[in-house]
């Protein structure tokens, strides 16, 4: 993913807001965040920063701590995807893009997503108003799940079992959807000189 | 007769199939009257006067003869009568339309309407009625246009509108001035032409004509757009330009005429100018502002109406009609004015009204905006059939390609300038769309039908042009774009409707929304959550009502109802081989997909309780409202409630899930983790306790099998569904399956819901879901069940409510 120098420069002075001028930046940090806080899946979120999955370190567990490196790549995940970019890149942009919501899902880091994370994001999601519960939560995930199994399986004979769903069959539900429209933060928009990350 | 010469133009549609043959009666009557009509029709100027005291005045002054047992009276009732018939006509028009499905998706309903007025027109003119309706000033600007612009406010999708905001006012606002003037001013060089004998047009009267012909109405061709399913943003800068636009034109003529008036030309200084431009900033402002006001003030009156819903419906109506009437007071815009209000106030009405309130405003809307579109189409039929006509070619066409030549201009130069700070810019062919979709409409006609003759001189000829225009636009450019819009092969939107996809979306927004935070960075996405924070926290709590005892119930009942439902769909629905280990098994069987009702009251949920509504733009259509459920299942449902009823009452069950709730004893279908439950509500088991282990307290209602043809599902639920569920601990069978009511009762259900609105309902019902229809029933027979005796043993259901929650 590439990021112009301007936007390194912000991200940057961001960062050591974050980190109180520390070279690194911990969970905790991100209390200083004050919008953070209203937000329903904030957990998941600065989760996200810290999952070595998405900082390409391993593929499970949690980092204690990220350096500004770190902060940029999982920045990168939002760029715009860019329309001059050829159709190979631009399905690379999307499936990184993609791996980066199926992380959030995907707590445990099994790689595939079941049907008690599915509930739980779909708890924390609803979370913000008091007066669904969460059975209201449980059954939306439910059909959610169901809806995914049927669109990734098909028909499912009697003895199959649906364990999960896995990074291919997010994948295939988010066929039609214009990822490339949705996620992107907007002042990662500008465009000048592209650095190699 | 006369009426063969509406046929000789039917053009070979098929309105004139519904065309009964006591409508032709009344047409006749009304067209015979006219000739028989005394001399006093002669008088109107106005349609809106007429004396109720001619009549009692005639008959006073000649003493009759003989006292008449029959006759006739047209003058009385001629003005009522003839827009009764008008309307009608028009309706049945419409009904015509659509019986022929394909027809929407190849023209705009304009089109439609324009043929029937051209036909009243010249019916009109045939007869040689002797006074043919006239609009005037006063009829059209406080009669005719608010609802019209009422309703485009009102049923806006909020969410994309907002998000394009920028957009969309830069398009709409400049791109009505630099057409205005553009074309006003093209005008003016050729009037200046000796040769087109138009010299004594001066720059004003051009420069007002251009202000009316731009202003465009292409909500026509929103409904060719559906059938096309163009994106989401393209279809938000038409919708936006049509909601602004008037507004802007309005505006604009209403300067140049005050301009006019200024008799002398050489009399206006830049001063004037000056004046004119701050006038024109103030008139949009002041206007929203009003707007603004009026729906704030709405939605705390709606607050307190709860026991008096009857007049919810006016209060809303007329606090948008005075929003209107106000700001037009005060020069400012009305129709931005109104337009504001109706947005500002839905939100919080919607939550303030009772179901019935909210359906009957939104129908009252539409019907009261198609009235008055019908009827200015009526009055633009009559006008161009007629004599009071002037052609002048140079300016027709000349108007004709000036039109085209600003809209392209506009078009591309405003969005070149706009692709610069939009994330996803507009393609070429989005804006030849956009430039395409320039349809001119009821909006231009009225502005010129009321030119002041004393300033214009040369009406008709503006009349005339105007006429041209919107003929030309609506027919040519109205049927061809559709065709259009699927050659370029626009691209289109994705509109699956599914959990899956809500869900993301949703995730991904609150994503955005906390990497914007932790970014520092304050974009427009920030605005609305800012916004968003400041409703919760102020605005709802002064606005929404805080008690409602009605709702909370409902919504309380509407959750058990689904609680309810899925456990009643659990045991429901079982296969014998899972029964043996609860604990393990681990599959899904016939995964059944979810019907359109439970995708959407998933939905619901979704949208009232996680993020602001999501308008979901593309159901948007002129000209109706979709339905809303499928009436044909209502009384399926009513028969089998009453069986269902009768049969719980034999074997003495007053809940349809008598045991307390404790423990499972039903496993199946269950996903690795947790509980081993089954997704999917369809496939749930319900949950039996094995502490009662009584057969009785089962619920006795039987599944049967809808009758639908072809569908495998349903014959291989029946033969499962039978025979007993052995529960793994009390390893008793119980009996049950329940009734597959249909919709009707979950609509009633629904009905009762405060909290759950039906919304304009999808229409694009995927494949997948088809099938799933049956699943619905299920669920809606429980709610049936629920609801059938939730009333008399409320209090009972209460106190099973928390046993009947999951372990």
């Amino acid at each position: 993913m590439l990021i112009s120098s301007d936007q390194i420069e912000q991200l940057h002075r961001r960062f050591k807001q974050l980190s109180g001028d520390q070279p690194t930046i911990r969970k905790e940090n991100f209390n200083n965040v004050p919008d953070l806080e209203l937000n329903p899946i904030r957990s998941k979120i600065v989760r996200a920063f810290f999952d070595n999955r998405n900082l390409r370190k391993g593929s499970s567990g949690l980092a204690d701590e990220i350096n500004f490196e770190d902060f940029l790549t999982i920045m990168s995940y939002f760029r715009p995807i860019d329309t001059t970019m050829d159709e190979e890149q631009v399905q690379l942009c999307r499936k990184e893009k993609l791996r980066f919501l199926f992380h959030m899902y995907d707590s445990d880091s099994d790689g595939r997503i079941t049907l008690e994370e599915y509930r739980n994001v779909v708890e924390e999601l609803l979370s913000g108003n008091p007066h669904i519960e969460k059975e209201s939560a449980r059954s939306i995930a439910d059909g959610a799940m169901m809806e995914a199994a049927s669109v990734c399986v098909g028909q499912m004979e009697p003895d199959q079992v649906y364990e999960g769903i896995t990074f291919d069959d997010f994948l295939k539900i988010w066929q039609g959807i214009d990822i490339e429209t949705k996620m992107h933060v907007r002042f990662l928009n500008m465009e000048t000189i592209a650095l190699c990350h | 007769m006369t009426y063969r010469v509406g046929e000789a133009h039917s053009m070979g549609f098929q309105v004139f199939v519904p065309f009964s043959p006591w409508s032709w009666l009344l047409l006749l009557v009304a067209l015979k009257c006219p000739e028989a009509s005394s001399d006093l029709n002669e008088s109107t100027n106005s349609t809106a006067q007429r004396e109720p005291n001619v009549r009692f005045a005639a008959a006073g002054s000649e003493p009759d003869e003989k006292i008449s047992v029959f006759a006739l009276d047209y003058d009385y009732v001629q003005i009522p009568y003839e827009v009764t018939l008008w309307i009608l006509l028009a309706s049945l028009a419409k009904i015509g339309f659509h019986l022929y499905h394909r027809l929407p998706g190849l023209m705009p309903e304009s089109c439609l309407l324009i043929i029937v007025g051209a036909l009243v027109g010249a019916i009109i003119f045939g007869t040689d009625h002797k006074s043919p309706p006239v609009m005037d000033s006063s009829i059209y600007f406080l009669y005719l246009l608010p609802p019209i612009v009422l309703e485009g406010g009102y049923f806006m999708p909020t969410r994309p509108f907002f998000e394009n905001i920028g957009s969309i006012l830069w398009w709409a606002g400049l791109g009505a001035l630099i057409n205005a003037f553009g074309i006003g001013l093209s005008l003016y060089l050729i009037c200046q032409i000796k040769a087109f004998g138009l010299s004594d047009v001066n720059l004003l009267q051009n420069l007002l004509f251009g202000s009316l012909i731009s202003a465009v109405d292409p909500v026509a061709v929103l409904a060719v757009f559906e059938e096309a399913r163009v994106n989401e943003p393209l279809y938000m800068m038409i919708f936006g330009e049509a909601l602004l636009n008037d507004g802007i034109s309005v505006v604009l003529y209403n300067i140049l005429i005050a301009f006019t008036k200024m008799h002398k030309f050489e009399d206006i200084e830049p001063v004037d100018i000056l004046a004119g431009c701050a006038r024109f900033v103030i008139v949009g402002v002041g206007g929203v502002f009003f707007g603004v006001i009026f729906g704030f003030i709405s939605a705390f009156i709606t607050r307190f109406t709860q026991n008096i819903s009857a007049i919810e419906p006016l209060i809303v109506f007329m606090f948008s009609y005075l929003s209107y009437l106000a700001a037009e007071t005060l020069y400012l815009s009305g129709i931005l004015a109104i337009t504001a209000c109706a947005v500002t106030m839905k939100k919080y009405v919607e939550e303030n009204v009772s179901q019935t309130s909210y359906t009957t405003i939104k129908y009252f809307m539409k019907m009261l905006s198609s009235v008055s579109e019908t009827l200015i189409f009526i009055f633009m039929g009559v006008s161009t059939v007629g004599k009071n006509h002037e052609w002048n070619w140079a300016f027709i066409c000349f108007t004709l390609v000036f039109c085209q030549i600003w809209r392209a201009i506009s078009v591309f130069a405003l969005f070149y300038v706009s692709n610069q700070f939009r994330t996803f810019p507009f393609s070429i062919k989005d804006q030849c769309i956009i430039f395409y979709s320039g349809v001119r409409g009821a909006g231009s006609f009225s502005l010129a039908f009321l030119l002041p003759l004393s300033l214009f001189p040369r009406k008709k000829m503006f009349v005339t042009a105007t006429l041209v225009v919107i003929y030309f636009t609506v027919f040519i450019q109205g049927i061809t774009i559709g065709p259009l819009v699927r050659y370029l092969d626009v691209k289109k939107t994705n509109k699956k409707e599914s959990i899956n996809e809500e869900l993301h979306i949703r995730l991904m927004d609150h994503l955005k929304a906390g990497i914007e935070d932790v970014c520092g960075h304050w974009s427009h996405y920030q605005v609305r959550d800012k916004f968003k924070k400041f409703d919760h926290r102020y605005l709802r709590k002064i606005l929404i009502r805080k008690n409602q005892p009605k709702s909370s119930i409902v919504s309380l009942y509407k959750k058990l109802e689904m609680k309810q439902a899925i456990e009643m769909v659990e045991t429901g629905i079982l296969s014998t081989a899972a029964f043996s280990v609860p604990c393990q098994a681990q599959r899904i069987h016939r995964i059944k997909r979810l019907s359109p009702e439970d995708v959407e009251s998933m939905r619901d949920i979704l949208t009232r309780n996680m993020y602001q509504v999501r308008q979901r733009t593309l159901s948007y259509n002129k000209y109706n409202l979709k339905p809303q459920t499928s009436e044909k299942q209502a009384k399926e449902i009513l028969i089998r409630r009453q069986n269902t009823l009768r049969e719980s009452m034999r074997k003495g069950h007053s809940l349809p899930w008598g045991k307390p709730a404790g423990t499972k004893n039903i496993r199946y279908l269950s996903f690795p983790y947790g509980r081993p439950q089954p997704a999917g509500r369809d496939t749930r088991v319900a949950e039996l306790t094995d502490n009662d282990s009584s057969d009785s307290e089962l619920p006795s209602i039987m599944f049967k099998a809808h009758s639908r043809a072809g569908i495998l599902q349903e014959s291989r639920l029946t033969q499962e569904i039978i025979p007993m569920k052995s529960l793994p601990r009390g390893g008793k069978p119980s009996h049950f399956g329940y009734q597959r009511n249909t919709s009707q009762e979950e609509h009633d259900g629904r009905g009762r819901r405060g909290a759950l609105r039906p919304k304009p309902l999808f229409h694009a019902v995927d494949e997948e879901f088809e099938s799933g229809e049956e699943s619905g029933e299920e669920t809606s027979a429980i709610r049936s069940r629920w609801s059938g005796e939730h009333r008399p043993t409320r209090q009972h259901h209460r106190s099973h409510s928390p046993l009947l929650q999951r372990k």
